[in-house]
């Protein structure tokens, strides 16, 4: 199978799995013993006011039509219905929170590859010594520590006692924004005290966000490398004397890497999910914050709409994976199944 | 219908079962590699005080863990308080003794529901193929396209926050890393010789299900199911702290950091020492079960099976 051919194949599987996913949300919805309508209209709401809202959500009717009627808003006018608590188009709540969150899942991101995967390797090359130990504890606590109690500690830590660094929100600098994201907006503008502003709220969120998932990719990389030193072609590689540099880098790390690519979709997912955790704490302007809001006032088309972007996003990260793994490993397309 | 020499088949089939042998044969060697790993050792000691604690903890704590004191409030660690006390005078670390019984009860509850669920699920799919697989697929595929702490709040939402709904939600998002794990083991066993044997002899599916595959599958069931442990138990700490989990006065040590959070800077032990339990639990069953999967890694096991084999027989010849 060609390349081209597999990419396309796979994305073509996308379409039902996200079908899926809506159908799944729109049955958690339908089946909640609590009325929405009631829970937007507020407490002291008339029988009449709350029926106005049921009618404009269409809530009384039957769940395939509210899904039909839903698919083709999105489909026809990439419409995804008004917010009852906002009472703005959750397409608009959505792009103008979908920056934040992505910025800091993606420094997050950056953060522990660049840490989580040069530290399991040189854990795996100087195994049982004190820098094997010593990344190994890392991984551990890394793996271990409840993000939410983590982000509390670090905030008590850097902002009250020691003032280092901000502990809520994200810069405050007025500057033009073009893509939403900070950190490039900054640069765009030329304006490097905003740039440090933005870095500098950026640093408790993203390293709270990122401790999780750098333990888990030191683990694996270390686990991984440690089994592809002992193989045979890295053993060969040695005796015939190639310098140590090459067998580690061009034999054994290449295919070491292979299984810490392979959880990074899934990582990045659960980073986007650790967002909602995260946002609540740091006063992170973000689409997290407005989920976990969403979720908590029943705001069913927020709800719906925020789920419909992560999942396509976990979905687009698992599909990048594959291809990634498929250009290293040719095997996985010409078998055509993984297993 | 009998085959005749189904004597010799049936020989030649034990011969092929015995040599890739599942860990059900061999428990004692599991547990002679476990014995000798120290970090497994420290794990499993740490999860074992943990369900003691979670058991008993509550006729240990010297105070009432539920109601107010409120004289005593915002008190600093000290000799009669060693973990000091929160905003209502309450006791912490009677509180939190009489908390671990949640922690370990989401864990065990969610895992009870969540592992039979994902293993059926996927033994299915792995053992009959075809449509039946590629539909428990695109389920389970639809399940992990969400982050799991996300759908779990939906459901818990949808059901109405209370720490029993926190767990059947996280139950309903935790069985799809199962069923694939099963699946994917089953499809792998699926195509051995052994179970081709059986086939032969005419085994029922049930009978390979029960006697080659799910055997097989035991021990990264075990491995993942101990990491799991600890990682439930972060959740539903996390759907707490969120608000959707345990509700107050339970003092479920996910609901204490969240409740001691606005009183960070006067008393910071009221979250300090909850969130620190979590990860000291978390801990434990992470060493446990890094232990468990080294103890099953087939290389370490061969080359313990000598000193292991040389132990029983010296002890049983000096019974």
């Amino acid at each position: 199978m060609k390349l081209s051919t597999y990419i396309l194949r796979r994305a073509a599987m996308l379409v039902p799995v996200l079908l899926g996913v809506l159908v799944l949300i729109f049955v958690i919805a339908y089946v909640i013993p609590a009325d929405p309508a009631r829970a937007w209209a507020g407490p002291r709401a008339r029988a009449e006011q709350v029926e106005a809202l049921r009618e404009r959500y269409h809530l009384d009717d039957p769940l395939h039509i509210q899904i039909y009627t839903y698919l083709k808003n999105v489909i026809l006018h990439f419409d995804l219905g008004v917010s009852p608590t906002t009472g703005r188009p959750v397409r608009d709540d959505l792009k103008a929170f979908f920056p934040a969150t992505f910025e800091l899942a993606l420094c997050a991101f950056l953060l522990a590859i660049a840490l989580g995967i040069p530290l399991g390797v040189i854990s795996a090359l100087r195994r049982n010594r004190a820098a094997d130990h010593f990344s190994r504890v890392v991984a551990l606590t890394g793996v271990s520590t409840p993000l939410f109690w983590l982000a509390l500690v670090l905030q008590f830590l850097f902002y009250f006692k020691l003032g280092w660094l901000p502990a809520m929100g994200r810069s405050t600098i007025e500057i033009t924004r073009y893509t939403g994201f900070m950190l490039i907006d900054s640069v765009l503008n030329w304006n490097w005290s905003a740039f440090g502003d933005a870095a500098i709220h950026m640093i408790l969120p993203a390293a709270t966000l990122a401790f999780y998932s750098m333990g888990y990719l030191v683990r694996i990389t270390r686990g991984s490398m440690l089994e592809v030193l002992e193989a045979e072609y890295v053993v060969t590689a040695k005796a015939k004397g190639l310098p140590r540099r090459v067998v580690i880098y061009r034999h054994a790390l290449k295919n070491a890497i292979i299984p810490p690519l392979t959880v990074l979709g899934v990582e990045f997912g659960w980073l986007l999910g650790g967002t909602v955790l995260l946002e609540a704490i740091f006063a992170w302007p973000g689409m997290g914050r407005y989920a976990a809001g969403s979720i908590v006032m029943v705001d069913l088309p927020a709800v719906v709409g925020y789920t419909l972007i992560v999942a396509l996003i976990m979905l687009l990260c698992n599909l990048v994976v594959d291809i990634m793994y498929s250009v290293i490993d040719p095997r996985i397309r010409v078998g055509g199944k993984r297993r | 219908m009998r085959i005749p020499g189904a004597a010799l088949f049936s020989s030649r089939y034990r011969l092929l079962q015995k040599r890739l042998h599942p860990i059900t044969k061999e428990w004692g060697l599991t547990f002679y590699v476990l014995r000798h790993s120290k970090l497994a050792v420290i794990g499993g000691f740490i999860a074992l005080a943990f369900i003691i604690i979670a058991l008993f903890g509550s006729l240990f704590a010297p105070y009432d863990p539920i109601s107010a004191n409120i004289q005593d409030r915002f008190q600093p660690p000290s000799a009669s308080h060693p973990l000091g006390t929160d905003t209502m005078g309450r006791d912490v670390m009677s509180r939190m003794l009489a908390g671990a019984q949640h922690s370990i009860k989401a864990g065990l509850i969610v895992l009870a529901i969540a592992v039979p669920l994902g293993v059926l699920l996927g033994g299915i799919a792995g053992l009959f193929g075809g449509w039946v697989d590629e539909v428990i697929m695109r389920i389970t595929d639809m399940f992990l396209a969400f982050p799991s702490l996300v759908l779990a709040m939906a459901f818990s939402a949808a059901l109405g926050p209370s720490l029993f709904n926190a767990m059947i939600a996280l139950s309903i998002v935790w069985w799809p890393m199962y069923a694939r794990l099963v699946r994917g083991q089953a499809l792998a066993v699926r195509e051995t010789s052994y179970v081709e044997a059986a086939r032969s002899r005419g085994a029922s599916n049930f009978h390979i299900m029960f006697k080659h595959i799910l055997p097989n599958c035991l021990s990264p069931i075990l491995v993942t199911l101990t990491l799991d442990m600890g990682w439930v138990i972060t959740a539903a700490a996390s759907l707490s702290f969120l608000g959707f989990g345990a509700q107050p006065p339970i003092p479920e040590w996910g609901r204490m950091v969240s409740d001691g959070r606005i009183y960070m800077l006067r008393a910071w032990w009221m979250s300090v020492f909850p969130g620190l339990g979590i990860m000291f639990v978390v801990l434990g069953f992470n060493l446990l079960g890094d232990g468990i999967r080294d103890s099953l890694d087939p290389k370490l096991r061969r080359l313990t099976e000598v000193t292991w084999k040389r132990e029983k027989t010296s002890s049983s010849s000096t019974d």
